[in-house]
């Protein structure tokens, strides 16, 4: 594994150990890190975004993005029957098509685990769920804890927790980090997901910062959003972040995953994502186990776009079902 | 000075006469070759023997021109408008002594002049700090970006001055120059050098930093051809060169893509435009990001 | 496809890649032939026709009548006949309705344009579908607006037209510079005669067309197609009053030397040797991507590329190597494909002299890396190149390449930074990027370069003033400073 010089010098893994070692060191650590130029990262991904992907390649990203979709409800009105169908339409998103793959995992809360449990087992489709006092985060330690032991105890593959951002924004990054870290150690090998709500952090430094305080504190993922604030996920904030794994690619030779979630709804949107993961994360995070998408109504626009490609015509809503 | 001077009543004694030397760097240095040529009245009577300057001494003036650049174009608007308007001071204060050089070397309504010329300074010290913002601005680009272009001055600019009117046309040529921050070189009159000397002299009283403006007396057509060719000359006001002695040095100026004003006509007895300014001028247009405050900028993709 | 999303593993998908995504060469209606434009007429020149390639297949693309020497009198002739007759009668009002009509025209054959440009260029179509295009209708746009306002454009109450304006233009740009050269010139009220470069006289013939769909007045614009000695017979013509050149510094030193004791008035917007300045605060993605954007936009073939990086030594390794590693990413191919990021060399005596300098870049103790990308077995291609361990002495740090080349070069302090970016006869532009406000206007003040671009690069924009310092020229383009080209004050000699 090459590890090359691609931060500045104060960053290197000799130092790396000790940047969490107090929370000054912590939090030279976070602003010391170069800062980002919003138009300039605006711009960047607003080029990108003018990329455009035909034929065989959209077919093949459309699969690709199916396989990355955590298909989501977060609902104070779900139920066991609606997350029976998600976890059957993640399952076989396309009955018409049965060569179209299963989405990478449900996403519930931690009460409809056990309910998505029963109905995925043995298909390979995962459990994410939730915790933390999601979505807001304002809870003790200890009841965040017991939020995700529920969670894994129901049968949760994969923990969705959401950062302090009170105590981020305040510039308490110790307490965030120790969170993290002790949600990450209740998780044991159950893959955490860090949430780092970047609509409230409100600038693309505190969304590198977050990302690598994530990174730093053992998170598995960082995800931008819980889907609850405006503005989710947006192109230039997933480059920050594809950034920011990439740089701990570079400085660590772990790849960290990255998952954009809220107001990603089409197919359309989501190429433009897999086009940010190939040219600034690299082409290895074109995977799942990398890269996802947090999503309820974006599966059914890919598999409609699936079959205009397949049909060789454009193809309509009653033609996919609606779970 | 030689001796076959001849020395101007005073009464019952004796003047001391001036020696006419080169002004370079805010010195008086004779020519490094030691060479003067004499200054006769309209009349051809003998007035003074004037240092001809050399190709050298062009060199060295150029030198100064451009150690005094920096100081000059980094000082305050404010603080170039205030040291041009002490120039125009310690001209008022010697305006008796122009005028007298005036009408001995046979120039015409020398009372008006001098007066013209102390005014066109004033005129010019206050454009200082006011170019900015005429000549300036802030860009509306179609981005978000904030551009502004400012003028800047050129550099060091060498100026061949106008042969007949020796003090109103130097001042008209010289002041509009070092206005915006340019330092100058300027080829005095070949034949009417006196004023330019004596104005010398008001600079070296005044506030103005040595080397922004160099006086050289001598025969134009001999160095203007070396400085046309420097690398290290910015410009040329050609006011004062005329036909193929301005053609060649037009040319020689294309060597190293200098800028060049050479206007068709001269009438320094109108009120200025800002043409003089703008020829020795650079637009220099900054750009830099605005962004948005918060994420949200970002949200439409 | 087998993708677990619970375990690393099997990366079956790393491989996938963008197909082929090319705009359709027919929007282009290229013809087998075009003529020059002169007097409002598609005309047959006294030269020989010209072949004009496609540099991206180096195939011809379409025949070009040129000028001979005679048609530039009679060009010129038109012109004056123009701005003597109907043309300076005109009120300022009605002048710039024409430039509107030509600035919506253009943007209505934007695609069509674009598609033009790539072919005969060798631009990426991205490029000329994003850049060059809108920003040529928006010079016209821009410029419509100030033919009825001249009197507050800081010039006098009543500026003047000089009359016929001769103008040459070079190929890295063909539409949007005879937008630039163009738009003020009409807008003042001068009429025009304009040589385009050889090897891109398409878009301009194009223009040229949609000219006359806009009725402007016969001879008010005459477009000459041809080679340099047409060029230098327009800018020596004794019929006209003004000459606007942008090209290189060594055409524009003769072309000054030739109008030497005319009185005739003269732009000059030269070549550029950048630099782009690094401090170890910058937003390090954001510069990499503006040391890319500088050097590599349009194959480097800018007067203002940024072809001297200027990093600080303490951040100099990582900047490298985060450079080198994005540049990897660019898609160097077919300029027709919305995809491809670098395009095509305009030329084969192009290559040939980027490929020469370059060498010497080697030859004088460099270290050349060059991207990994595939680049195409038929037309003109270089691929992105960057040289490290460069010193201020070596020819790829002092000239101009005009390639995608990039020279890097560390600096230790401000002012080394700044002695270094300004030891260079030319002066255009230059990029600053720091955090640091009171650096950036600090730097940006002490720079000697006409455009200061700080934490971004290459921008563009007919309200801002474009031009150089020292050897890239004199006289300004866009903003009001660029209109001062094109008018006559009455203040000459005071």
């Amino acid at each position: 594994m090459s590890v090359s010089p691609t931060l500045p010098a104060h960053l290197r893994p000799a130092l790396l150990a000790d940047a969490a070692a107090d929370e000054s060191s912590l939090r030279r650590f976070l602003q010391g890190l170069p800062g980002v130029d919003p138009v300039g990262v605006e711009s960047r991904a607003a080029a990108l975004a003018t990329r455009s992907i035909k034929s065989t390649a959209k077919l093949r990203a459309i699969d690709l993005a199916i396989s990355m979709v955590d298909l989501t409800t977060l609902e104070g009105s779900d139920t066991p029957g609606k997350v029976r169908t998600l976890a059957a339409k993640a399952r076989r998103p396309d009955p018409g098509f049965p060569d179209t793959p299963t989405v990478a995992a449900v996403c519930v809360y931690p009460d409809m685990v056990a309910v998505a449990a029963a109905e995925l087992a043995g298909t390979g489709v995962g459990i994410a769920s939730v915790a933390t006092a999601f979505p807001s985060g304002r809870s003790s330690l200890e009841v965040k804890l017991a939020d995700t032991a529920l969670a894994i105890e129901a049968g949760a593959t994969e923990i969705d927790m959401v950062i302090d951002r009170g105590a981020f924004l305040a510039g308490n990054y110790g307490k965030v980090f120790d969170e993290i870290r002790a949600i990450k150690a209740a998780c044991g090998s159950t893959r955490l997901k860090v949430i780092l709500e970047t609509g409230e952090l409100a600038t693309y430094d505190n969304v590198r910062r977050a990302s690598f305080l994530a990174m730093l504190a053992g998170g598995d993922f960082i995800k931008t959003s819980t889907g609850k604030i405006a503005p989710a996920a947006t192109l230039p904030v997933i480059h920050v972040m594809l950034q920011a794994v990439h740089d701990w690619y570079a400085l660590t030779g772990d790849r960290v995953a990255v998952k954009p979630a809220g107001g990603i709804r089409n197919t359309k949107d989501a190429l433009r994502y897999l086009v940010a993961v190939r040219e600034v994360a690299g082409p290895e995070w074109l995977d799942p186990f990398l890269f996802r998408f947090g999503a309820s109504s974006l599966l059914n626009d890919l598999l409609m776009q699936r079959r205009t490609q397949t049909d060789g015509h454009y193809s309509g809503p009653n033609y996919v079902t609606v779970d | 000075m030689s001796d076959d001077s001849e020395f101007a009543e005073s009464g019952d004694r004796l003047a001391v006469a001036k020696t006419y030397k080169l002004f370079i760097g805010g010195a008086f240095p004779r020519s490094e070759s030691g060479r003067t040529y004499q200054v006769t009245d309209a009349d051809g009577h003998f007035l003074a023997n004037v240092a001809r300057g050399s190709r050298k001494d062009g060199r060295d003036a150029v030198s100064a021109a451009r150690k005094a650049f920096g100081g000059w174009s980094g000082a305050t608007a404010y603080n170039r408008g205030q040291v041009i308007y002490r120039i125009a001071e310690m001209l008022e204060g010697r305006r008796a002594q122009f005028v007298d050089l005036l009408r001995d070397g046979g120039e015409g309504q020398p009372g008006p002049v001098v007066d013209a010329a102390i005014d066109r300074i004033v005129h010019y010290a206050g454009w200082t700090d006011k170019l900015a913002a005429v000549f300036g601005g802030a860009n509306p680009v179609a981005g978000p970006f904030f551009s502004f272009s400012a003028p800047e001055p050129t550099g060091v600019v060498v100026a061949v001055a106008p042969q007949q009117d020796s003090l109103l046309g130097l001042v008209s040529v010289i002041a509009p120059i070092i206005t915006s921050g340019n330092t100058v070189v300027v080829l005095a009159s070949q034949t009417r050098p006196l004023a330019a000397v004596a104005l010398a002299e008001v600079l070296a009283t005044s506030d103005l930093p040595g080397g922004v403006v160099n006086i050289l007396t001598g025969d134009p057509a001999e160095i203007a051809p070396h400085l046309a060719a420097h690398g290290d000359v910015d410009a040329l006001d050609l006011t004062g060169a005329e036909g193929d002695l301005r053609t060649s040095l037009e040319r020689s100026a294309a060597g190293t893509v200098k800028r060049v004003y050479a206007p068709p006509i001269s009438d320094f007895g109108r009120v200025p435009g800002t043409v003089r300014l703008r020829a020795f001028l650079e637009t220099k247009t900054v750009w830099h990001p605005t962004g948005a405050l918060s994420l949200g900028g970002g949200g439409g993709y | 496809m087998t993708l677990d999303p619970h375990s690393p593993g099997v990366r079956a998908a790393t491989d996938w890649d963008y197909a082929p995504a090319p705009e359709s060469a027919a929007i282009g209606r290229v013809r087998d032939r075009y003529q020059m434009f002169v007097g409002g007429s598609f005309v047959d020149g006294g030269g020989d026709d010209l072949e004009t390639l496609n540099p991206a297949t180096a195939q011809p693309l379409s025949t070009v009548s040129t000028a001979s020497v005679a048609d530039v009198d009679v060009a010129v002739g038109h012109a004056r006949k123009a701005f003597e007759g109907s043309w300076s009668r005109l009120s300022g009002a009605e002048r710039g309705k024409y430039l509107f009509r030509i600035a919506r025209s253009i943007a209505e054959r934007a695609r069509e344009l674009a598609v033009v440009e790539t072919l005969d260029n060798g631009k990426p179509i991205k490029e000329s579908r994003d850049v060059d295009i809108p920003t040529a209708a928006a010079h016209f746009f821009y410029h419509a607006g100030w033919a009825d306002k001249l009197q507050h454009a800081g010039f006098g109450p009543s500026p003047q037209p000089l009359g016929v304006v001769g103008q040459v233009i070079p190929w890295n740009f063909p539409l949007l510079m005879a937008a630039w050269k163009i738009a003020p010139a009409l807008a003042a009220g001068n009429t025009v005669v304009i040589k385009p470069a050889e090897t891109t006289p398409l878009s301009i013939l194009v223009l040229a067309e949609i000219l006359a769909d806009a009725d402007l007045p016969p001879g008010v614009v005459n477009i000459l197609p041809g080679a340099g000695d047409i060029g230098k017979a327009l800018v020596q013509h004794p019929g006209i009053d003004k000459v606007a050149f942008t090209g290189s510094t060594q055409v524009g030193k003769q072309i000054q030397r030739a109008l030497a004791g005319t009185g005739r008035r003269l732009t000059l917007e030269l070549g550029g040797k950048a630099a782009n300045i690094v401090f170890d605060d910058a937003p390090i993605d954001q510069a990499v991507e503006g040391i890319v954007n500088g050097i590599f936009f349009n194959q480097g073939h800018v007067c203002c590329a940024g072809s001297r990086l200027l990093v600080q030594e303490s951040v100099a390794d990582e900047v490298v190597a985060k450079l080198q590693e994005r540049i990897s990413t660019l898609r160097l191919g077919d300029p027709m494909d919305k995809n491809t990021d670098i395009g095509a060399i305009n030329s084969a005596e192009q290559l040939s002299r980027v490929t020469a300098l370059a060498a010497t870049g080697e030859d004088e103790g460099a270290v050349r890396w060059t991207s990994p990308c595939p680049v195409p077995d038929r037309g003109f291609f270089f691929p992105p190149t960057v040289f490290t361990n460069v010193s201020q002495s070596m020819r790829i740090a002092r000239e101009e390449i005009f390639g995608p080349v990039l020279s890097v070069l560390t600096f230790r302090t401000p002012d080394e930074a700044v002695a270094k970016a300004n030891n260079t006869p030319y002066g255009l532009s230059a990029g600053v990027w720091t955090e640091k406000g009171s650096r950036i206007l600090g730097v940006a003040s002490a720079l000697r370069a006409g455009v200061v671009w700080a934490n971004t690069f290459n921008r563009f924009d007919p309200t801002a003033a474009f031009g150089g310092y020292k050897e890239s020229g004199f006289g300004r383009e866009g903003g009001r400073s660029g209109l001062a080209a094109y008018l006559n004050t009455d203040d000459e000699g005071i």
